[in-house]
């Protein structure tokens, strides 16, 4: 529940309400970047997701690890990306 | 050393595992860690039985659905049992038990209670269902606190009047704190959590070093990075330092994320007390919304019972939470209590060290048993 799963900014949406879309696992969803305004998010940036909100920047190979020990959880790992997958943020 | 091979660097692993032995040497050092992800990382891959009987890692309260009692949980049912109420809250607080049920079982009996990934999902639903009233259980540590934040402001924003959560957040340094104060607790240091510290930073953990004299480690998930941080712990002690580390430098920085804190300290104020399971009463270690935000505050829209709910007396949680006493020392656990009929949180989280080693961690021990291993 409290994990962070990393993700890679594709497009920014509306600065107005802080929306980005990122991809995670292969599945574009939107997320909201509010929380990392002052850090200039830009397409191509990975980024920590938690609850629907990018809560800090990281670098690509660090996200890769991150993914890959992050699938060694197994259940709780597949369960946030699926919670992830079925959100509807706009 | 079997597990091992299932690390993605198992050479590297046993280079720490023989590192960590050979600085912890005769002594007996007791690690807590404050993070179910930690926990689950390492009931997961065995850690535990890797380690020398000098080092034991002792399971703190840093699952923040675990620390919820029971009488917050009847306050939760309550307000999803309100007629024309949409109860929203994240899929692991459904199955915790409440002294007449879980919000799973209001559910059953009729109440319309949802779970959602993110609370901009529940603003979404207010927004979509203006003739009813929405709430969200906000649950979390200051992971996800400033998130809840951010989503009220946008209500205020978005004028959306018929949304409200009912906060349950607790932030990370009282219950250390008290977990540091109390009497049958003999710690010899600390592995950070990860992903509060993306938010909160380091330099709140000071106190621990400056004023308990107890060495802190931030570490992040992967079974490498805990065996890490335990060297690193461990290093500190055998060259006479104290003080708070950071392995995680990847993901964690100093002044962790400033603009999260201040959105989450424009809506939230301390509490001037909460009740944590286990571990009774901690002064300022709970949020709730400052007075401006009353109209998105669910404790003040909805009468809430309110009533302190003491555990069930076969329930150890409180025991488990503060590290007193393991999962399998527990009286009940895997026999009255188990993930399918759980009596206490820790349990029923996913991050709940009960739950965590009944999934994985038995195995794991039977098959260190078996093969002679220390326990």
């Amino acid at each position: 529940m409290c994990l962070g799963i990393p993700g890679e900014v594709v497009e920014l949406l509306d600065s107005n309400t802080h929306l980005a879309k990122v991809d995670v696992a292969g599945v574009r969803r939107n997320i909201n970047i509010d929380l990392l305004e002052d850090e200039n998010v830009a397409p191509g940036d990975w980024v920590l997701i938690h609850v629907g909100f990018a809560m800090a920047k990281i670098d690509e190979a660090e996200a890769q690890r991150a993914l890959a020990s992050l699938q060694l959880m197994g259940q709780a790992y597949t369960d946030e990306v699926q919670a992830v997958i079925e959100s509807q943020i706009a | 050393m079997r597990f091992v091979d299932e690390y993605r660097d198992p050479a590297a692993a046993r280079a720490l595992v023989s590192r960590i032995t050979e600085l912890a040497g005769d002594g007996h050092y007791k690690f807590m860690e404050v993070c179910g992800g930690h926990t689950h990382t390492i009931y997961r891959h065995g850690i535990e039985h890797l380690l020398p009987t000098s080092v034991e890692l002792v399971h703190g309260p840093g699952c923040p659905v675990c620390v919820i009692p029971m009488g917050r949980i009847d306050d939760a049912v309550a307000v999803a049992q309100v007629p024309g109420v949409i109860f929203t809250s994240f899929g692991d607080m459904m199955r915790v038990p409440g002294s007449k049920g879980s919000l799973l079982g209001a559910k059953a009996q009729g109440a319309d209670v949802r779970v959602v990934y993110s609370p901009l999902d529940a603003l979404r639903i207010a927004a979509e269902n203006p003739e009813r009233l929405v709430v969200f259980f906000a649950v979390g540590f200051e992971t996800t606190a400033p998130s809840t934040a951010a989503t009220v402001l946008k209500a205020r924003k978005d004028a959306v009047m018929n949304f409200s959560i009912f906060s349950n957040h607790v932030t990370i340094v009282p219950p250390l704190r008290a977990i540091l104060e109390s009497p049958d607790l003999r710690l010899d240091g600390f592995i950070g959590p990860g992903h509060v510290s993306t938010v909160v930073g380091q330099l709140l953990y000071r106190f621990v070093a400056d004023e308990y004299g107890k060495p802190f480690v931030t570490a992040g998930f992967e079974p490498l990075d805990i065996l890490q941080a335990i060297a690193m712990l461990l290093t500190q002690f055998s060259e006479g330092r104290c003080c708070v580390e950071n392995q995680y430098t990847r993901c964690v920085s100093e002044a962790g994320n400033p603009r999260a804190l201040a959105i989450m300290s424009e809506v939230f104020e301390v509490r001037p007390q909460f009740e944590w399971r286990g571990l009774g009463f901690i002064p300022e270690s709970a949020l709730k919304l400052r007075p401006q935000f009353a109209r998105w505050d669910a404790e003040l829209l909805f009468d809430v019972p309110g009533v302190r709910v003491p555990d069930p007396k076969a329930c150890q949680c409180g025991e488990v939470l503060k590290g007193a006493i393991k999962p399998w020392e527990c009286k009940v656990f895997g026999t009255a209590c188990t993930p399918e009929t759980p009596i206490g949180t820790c349990m029923v989280s996913s991050e709940g060290a009960c739950a965590a080693y009944y999934n994985f961690g038995r195995l794991h021990r039977q098959v260190a048993v078996t093969m002679g291993g220390p326990r």
